[in-house]
């Protein structure tokens, strides 16, 4: 049994005449983990900012724990927005953000927080301005996961955390999720860091929804094919091709969709390579210019 | 972790492996889901669908409150599933390399003798 706890449908936002989300219709279910993927401009951060009330949208409908966001406080109060540039009143330091945090989330774990503080080493006192953009980004880090709010959003939580923090930040999401499930949207162009975190993924390019699947049914759902051109051409003649790249003879090839193993045995007799694809280099693909358009076309065939 | 295989089936075949060669002896309790998960930094429906596949198949057990545990007979089970997927899985492949480079079957079973002396020994 699932609960969906957010469904958009029609959801169209324009800003003059450039349309940022563009009739996208999707569904969040409850305590999963979401990867919202696409390229800078795509439209990830409009969508979250819709879905938690601090856009209106020109068309299409949004419920948020069966209601509107915009107008109501109870839904407000469960879900929390951690945004790429969270700005602070201009004196905060960071235990002004943490002693404020309690009053906006009734969930708030502050023994959880402290425990954050602790392992992002972050200097409570020292003024917000003064921070470096990693400890900056801690902080919002900390809020988003010791709020524990039933919907919480992370766009592009990261900026200027080093690899051990991020990694600090990825164990502390899976303990606390595990322990508290709970429904987190996570916006991130570090893709392959965070694939296995996934359970859904929702890839946006140009204001429009290119992929909506479980995280496990796109691994592997494409593969690359890498050979002698004639014997590579040859074997993807009747498949979806996401990718093409040459070098004199040698051609290497992507397509759309898993080879079984008479397949793979086939490919080994053609003497060609075969090569997993990543979620990241799959979102490359698809999300690459102008091979978009021609995998939407596919799509609706 | 690779990544051109389901997470969740390779999560299921470290199991069986871990079965096949000991390090989980039958009886014995299996982490739980949630370890899984943060061990592997997998989300944990991803883990619970790989344990899964062993519930499914009845070499792990679910003892409500408990956790979950090795089935008696689960090795034995696992190794003859294992030896029937043997030749399409290793033997095939050898033998289409070795067909390339022109290795005949009397050549392959020479080189499989004295690389199996040569592991003994060592």
């Amino acid at each position: 049994m699932t609960t969906t706890v957010a469904r958009v449908s029609g959801l169209t936002k324009r800003y003059g005449d450039f349309t940022a989300v563009d009739g996208v219709d999707f569904t969040l279910e409850e305590n999963r983990i979401y990867g919202l993927l696409g390229r800078n401009g795509a439209g990830k951060t409009t969508i979250m900012q819709l879905l938690t009330g601090q856009l209106f949208p020109n068309g299409g409908e949004i419920e948020v724990f069966g209601r509107t966001p915009a107008e109501h406080a109870d839904v407000l109060r469960r879900l929390c927005f951690i945004a790429e540039s969270q700005r602070y009143p201009e004196d905060f330091a960071p235990r002004h953000v943490f002693t404020a945090a309690p009053w906006f989330f009734e969930n708030w774990d502050q023994e959880f927080a402290d425990r954050l503080i602790a392992d992002f080493r972050l200097p409570l006192k020292r003024p917000i301005k003064k921070l470096s953009r990693g400890q900056l980004s801690a902080v919002g880090v900390i809020v988003g996961l010791a709020s524990r709010a039933p919907l919480t959003f992370f766009d592009e939580p990261y900026l200027g955390l080093d690899a051990v923090a991020r990694h600090i930040f990825y164990d502390r999401l899976l303990e606390d999720f595990a322990a508290h499930p709970r429904t987190i949207v996570l916006s991130t162009h570090l893709i392959d860091e965070v694939a296995n975190l996934l359970e859904h993924i929702i890839l946006i390019d140009q204001g429009r929804i290119l992929l909506d699947r479980d995280a496990e049914e796109v691994r592997g759902s494409a593969t690359t094919i890498a050979g002698a051109r004639a014997a590579v051409e040859q074997f993807v003649a009747d498949r979806p091709v996401i990718g093409r790249e040459g070098l004199g003879g040698l051609a290497s090839v992507t397509i759309d969709g898993r080879l079984d193993h008479a397949e793979r045995v086939r490919a080994a007799e053609l003497g060609l390579e075969l090569a997993p694809v990543s979620l990241q280099q799959l979102i490359v693909h698809l999300t690459g210019a102008d091979l978009a358009a021609s995998i939407e076309q596919e799509a609706a065939a | 972790m690779d990544d051109s295989r389901p997470i969740f089936i390779q999560i299921a075949e470290q199991l069986e492996n871990d079965i096949i060669d000991g390090t989980l002896p039958e009886g014995s309790q299996i982490p739980s889901i949630n370890e899984f998960a943060a061990f592997l930094r997998v989300n944990p429906a991803t883990a619970l669908k790989g344990v899964g596949r062993l519930v499914d198949d009845g070499f792990v057990e679910k003892r409500r409150g408990i956790g979950m545990f090795v089935t008696v007979g689960a090795r034995d089970r696992l190794i003859q599933r294992r030896r029937a997927e043997f030749s399409a899985q290793y033997l095939r492949p050898l033998l289409v390399e070795a067909d390339k480079l022109g290795i005949d079957v009397d050549d392959l079973a020479g080189m499989l003798a004295a690389l199996r002396s040569e592991r003994t020994a060592s």
